[in-house]
Order: C-alpha cells, then structure tokens, then sequence
C-alpha cells in the first residue's frame, strides 16, 4: 500500500513533446528529475535537449535554461532556425535563457580547495530569471576537460544534481558515450532516474538513428530500440507496438470496385478501416486491382492517397486509362493523391515518416502502397515488418481501409513470401498465373479474409477495356481450365447441351404423336363399338316388336278355337325363338 | 627571459600600472575566507602598494558570475594587467598563484 502511493509520486511525468517519446516513456521524463541522454558525436543529443525546452516552452508552458558547455548560444541559434526552433524569439520572450560555460584549461590555474558553486549559482541565477521548469546541461562533460580535479568534480556533480531535484526542475544532461561506461565519464552513476541512449548507425549506407531507454526507474517503459529521425520539424520517434491492440473497428463494409470481387467477400466487400494485402507474381494485375479499389473510393466521394513505388503517376493514370478507368478526373477533384518514390531514395524509417506526414496532411479514408514489397529494398524483411506493423498500426487507429500490394517472385510460394506481414492482414487476396496449354491466366482467390464467410473458389481475372471481371473458372471433369481452354470447353459443353436438348424434344414431339396415333385409334375403335350398340338396340327393339305381334296372334287364335288359352306353349316357344336370335 | 621581464617591468612601471584583482566567492565559507587571507598576504609580500583587491560575493550578485565566466569557486580574475588569468581554489600553494599570476617576474 506505502509502495503503490509512493509509485504515484514517483510517476509525475513531464512531457517532452516529442513524437513518440511520451508514448514509448509513458508520459515523458521523470518530472522534477534529471535524466541523461548519452551517445556518440552527432546522434542528435543537443537536439533531443533543445526540442525538450522548445516544446516545454512553446506547449507546456514551462520555460527552459540552457547551459551550453560547447557551442555559443548564437551557433545554438543558428543551427535550430533550420528546424523551425526560434531561440532569439524564446530568449526575448523571456520563455528561454542560455548561459555558455566556457572553460579553457590554458587559461586555469588550480591550487588548493575549490568548489562548483559559481556554477550552480550561474544555473540559478538562469533559473530564477525566467522561472525555469526545465533544464539542459550540454554537455556537463566539459568540466572534466575543463578542470583537472576529477574527485571534486565528481563530488560537484553528485551535489549538483541532488540540487536539481530539490529545485524540483527536470533536467536533461547530455554526455558522451564511452568505451566501457555508457558515457564517458560514467555520468549514469550521478543520473539514477533515467537513462536514454541514443544511437547513429549506418548499414549498408543507410543510416539510421535509434534511441533505447535503458533505464527508467519507476516506470515501464518501452525497452525495445526505436528507430527516430530528425527532420524539418525536429525529432520523431516511432514506436514499433506503442499502440497496442486497441484501435476502433468498424462493420461498415465498403465496395472493392468490382461487384464479383465483392460477392466472393460475403456479398458486401471489405470492412472499413481493415488492412487488405494482394500477393502476386509479375503482371497478374496487382497495380489494377488496386487502382480499382482506389477508383471505387473515389466514386463514394472519399479520400484515397495512393503511394507509388514502381510507377510515376502519370504512368499508372495511363495504363489504367487502358482498362476503362479515369484515375485524372480523381487527381483533379483532389480526392485522389499519388505519391511516388524510389523505395530506396531512403531509409525505411524516413518512409514510415514521409507516410505518416502525408497521411497526416491528406487524411485519406482508403491507403494504397504499390508494393510493399519495393520497400526490402531499403531494410530488411524484419525491419520492413516492423515499419509495416507500425503504419498499419497507425492507419488502424485512423480508421484508413489499407490495400497493400506485394510482388511475390517467380518460383516461390505465393503464400510463403509474405507470411512475416500474414499477422498484420485482415483480407489477402492472392493473384497468380494459371498456365496451361501454353497460355498463361490470372487468378484470383481470397486467401483469408478475417469476420466473414468468404468464396473459397478460384475466379479467373479478366482486365478488359471496362476495366476488372471476374468469371468462375471452368472445374468440371476433375479438371481446371481458364482462358482459350475454358471457352473452347464451354462452347464444347454448349454444343453438347444443345444437341441433347434437341435430342429430347425430339422425342417429346415423337411421343405426342404417338399419343394422337392412340386417340385416333381410339376414336375409332369407340365410333365402331357405338354403332355395334346401336345395332343391338335396333335388334331388340324388332324382337320385342315381334313378340308382340306374336302374342297378338296368340289371343286372336285362341279366340278363333274357343278354347281354354294355350298360355305354357306359347311361353316355351318364345324361349326358342329367343335363343335363336342370339 | 631576462629582457622580456625587464621589458615588463618598464612597461608597467611606466603606466604605474595597479594590478586589478578580483576574488569572487560565494558568502562566508572557509574556503573563501582562507582564499583571501592567502591572496592578502601574496599581494603584500609581492606587489606593495600596487594591487587592488575586488570581492564579489556571488550569492548577492549572481549575475556577475556569467562575465567572468566563473563555475568554480573560489575564482580569483586577475583583470590587469591584461591578459585575463583566472585561478581557482583557495590560493594555498603560494608557488602556483605566483606563476598564474605571473608575479614572480613582477617581483624579481
């Protein structure tokens, strides 16, 4: 419990200001404490100290002493106009003080005791005159050089910054680095709280500066080495996963331009704001599939910054004017942006930078990068990973749909060569030949495709001059056949089709004229047996008649005889009569 | 080495040159006391009667230590004869002050 509330005091932070480095310390420098930031000769110490003042001063209203041990306060002046820091400006407005220490051994005779006090009253004096809040001492070093007195010097220092921090001023002190110590003159013996090593490497001629923190006593802190840049606008540092995972994610689904493409994607597309890779050989159509998407963005009336490794922009407006498609009129709009550059004009560091300004300034809804894979040209594959992870990282945050294109080589496993990025991506579509009969085809499939049910189906990839189809590949009989091989099977099917489909009216024809045989024949047979019938009736109705005047004759000779009626024989003769007739 | 010093000498014994001398220090410490006893006495003892003594205490005028480019304290800035000589610490080694402030020529 005494720990955790002595940690919350602990903890203060002061923030520096510049990029990346309050994120990677979480909040900035120990606030009321010194901190050393050491490194070789030109690994940007004086910088990092004077953006911290500039910062302070400019956006934490918290003015800053220099004491500047090397270089006069006029070349200080001189050398930061370039990068937009206005120290004459700070000093007259009171928000900056300088002091030079200048110490020339020559010039210094030592006997007997002595201490440092002229300089902390210099630094307090400095301090009191614009109520600093932060300090620089660049490089404190000097004083080694300066005076030959090590042991006061080391005791000066240790009381100095003892002094700092009950002036409760967050310094800065710069030092060299050393053979075996960290500095020089092992000044991380003095500095406690705080560590941060900054680093200039070149490899393979291109250089890249790096800062690492390597201690920051009551506080996490990220301990990886993160690479940083200065450019016009100063310090950047880029933190690899300072982000973590907690960017906002969309359901919003947008068109990828092409209706069979988004039908394939459970009908609806890409989601928003989700990373989209496609992986290809040479000419399987990365760069149209891409200015596709590209296309369709601008259509919705959104935003699309377009970064060009390969061709000038010129170039690809052309060569996707051949495919129906008028990237100019975007270009003009303004909804359109290309960027083109030479992967290897720098490093890779300077690009992820040049990405982040540009995105920045253009603030698009849809990136395009043709192709990441142009950028192992400036670094290796781990250090493009990690300047992927962290564009993409940005972009996430930014809510930016991404569509990164990637040539795969000939030979390789289409699957393989991108798998360091696979974690990053949450759509990846795979372009590839499909060769056969000596004919070579595009193919497109969904590889992976994260939150939703996606076609697992291989589509045959046309570019036509109304720009991108996708048609289903013929897969029947155990076989895959795409272009000529697939037509000449489908017009073959469709001959076979035909002529069956004859075939079977025939026979239904054939088959309903037998059916009218049978009716006919029927008809007859019915007509033929009514007028048996009718016979029959006709019979009958003579027999009966003839009975009838059978009986009648009866009566009239029984009358005649006068006798008894002679009814029995009459009965039994017309029993005969009537077995005669049938 | 002779004639330089001879040289000197009439130089500044033709200007009736005083030399300037200025001891800054920071309040009543030791130190600065035993600095400017040992100062006292070396001036007595080789520049009678040509000297001039300034202390500065640096803790009522701090912004006098800039000038002078003071970090260490005690300071002794000899002003004239010119050139500038600065020696620190608290003047103990007679012998060291001597040659810093070049005075053992002066004296001799």
């Amino acid at each position: 419990m005494v720990k955790a509330k002595h940690d919350v005091a602990v903890l203060e932070k002061c923030p520096t200001g510049i990029k990346g480095l309050d994120e990677i310390t979480k909040g900035g420098l120990p606030k009321g404490r010194p901190t050393l930031i050491c490194g070789s000769a030109g690994c940007g110490k004086t910088l990092f100290a004077m953006e911290f003042l500039m910062r302070g001063a400019m956006d934490y209203g918290e003015p800053g002493v220099f004491m500047t041990f090397e270089e006069t306060p006029e070349d200080l002046a001189k050398n930061f106009i370039s990068l937009g820091f206005d120290l004459h400006g700070m000093m007259l407005r009171g928000l900056i003080a300088t002091d030079h220490v200048y110490i020339e051994r020559s010039e210094i005779e030592e006997t007997g005791e002595y201490d440092l006090e002229g300089l902390f009253i210099r630094l307090g004096n400095a301090i009191d005159s614009i109520g600093a809040k932060r300090v620089v001492l660049d490089t404190i070093e000097a004083l080694f050089s300066g005076l030959s007195n090590a042991a006061i010097i080391r005791a000066e220092l240790r009381r100095l910054f003892y002094w700092l921090k009950d002036r409760g001023v967050t310094a800065i002190v710069t030092g060299e680095s050393g053979d075996k110590l960290l500095t020089r003159y092992g000044l991380e013996e003095y500095v406690a709280d705080c560590v941060i090593l900054l680093d200039f490497r070149i490899e393979e001629q291109i250089s890249t500066r790096r800062l690492r923190i390597v201690k920051y006593r009551g506080s996490s802190h990220g301990a990886d080495e993160y690479p940083f840049l200065i450019d016009e606008s100063g310090l950047s540092i880029l933190p690899i996963t300072s982000l973590g995972l907690d960017y906002p994610v969309s359901k919003e689904r947008i068109a990828t331009g092409i209706p069979k493409l988004d039908a394939m994607l459970d009908g609806k597309g890409f989601y928003r704001g989700s990373t989209i890779l496609v992986s290809g050989t040479a000419g399987t159509g990365k760069t149209s599939l891409a200015s596709t998407f590209a296309d369709a963005a601008c259509r919705r009336g959104e935003r699309c910054l377009y970064f060009a490794f390969e061709e000038s922009p010129n170039q690809i407006i052309r060569n996707m004017g051949s495919i129906g498609m008028d990237l100019a009129k975007w270009v003009k709009k303004g909804l359109l942006k290309f960027h083109s550059a030479r992967p290897s004009l720098y490093g890779l560091e300077m690009h992820l930078v040049t990405f982040h300004k540009v995105i920045d300034e253009f603030d698009p809804q849809v990136f395009v990068v043709d192709p990441i894979s142009n950028l192992s040209a400036a670094g290796t594959a781990s250090e493009v990973k990690s300047i992927l992870t962290r564009l993409i990282d940005h972009l996430k945050m930014k809510k930016i749909s991404t569509f990164l294109t990637d040539l795969t080589h000939f030979g390789g496993s289409l699957e393989h060569t991108s798998e360091e990025i696979s974690s990053l991506i949450d759509t990846w579509l795979l372009l590839r030949d499909i060769e056969l009969n000596g004919e070579r085809n595009r193919g497109l499939y969904i590889l992976k495709s994260r939150g939703m049910s996606h076609s697992n189906q291989i589509q045959e990839f046309l570019l036509t001059n109304q720009g991108i189809d996708l048609i289903d590949i013929y897969a029947g009989s155990g076989e895959v056949l795409t272009g000529s091989a697939r037509a000449a099977q489908e017009a073959q099917e469709k001959a076979s089709e035909m002529s069956s489909r004859r075939e079977a009216e025939r026979r239904l024809r054939e088959q309903e004229r037998k059916r009218n045989a049978l009716e006919t024949k029927i008809a007859a047979l019915r007509a033929e047996f009514e007028v048996e019938t009718e016979e029959v009736h006709l019979m009958v109705e003579e027999e009966q008649k003839r009975q009838a005047v059978l009986a009648e004759d009866r009566l009239e000779m029984a009358h005649l005889r006068k006798g008894e009626p002679s009814a029995p024989p009459a009965k039994h003769s017309k029993k005969k009569r009537k077995r005669r007739v049938s | 080495m002779v004639t330089t010093v001879k040289g000197k000498k009439a130089k500044t014994g033709a200007k009736e040159e005083i030399w300037n001398l200025r001891l800054y220090v920071a309040g009543q410490t030791q130190k600065s006391i035993t600095a400017f006893s040992n100062l006292k006495k070396i001036c007595d003892e080789h520049l009678a009667g040509k000297f001039r003594i300034e202390v500065i205490d640096l803790l009522k005028n701090p912004q006098l230590a800039k000038g002078d480019q003071i970090i260490a304290i005690p300071t002794l800035v000899r002003k004239l004869p010119e050139p500038i000589k600065k020696i620190i610490g608290d003047l103990a080694n007679t012998e060291r002050v001597l040659v810093g402030l070049d005075i053992r020529s002066v004296s001799e």
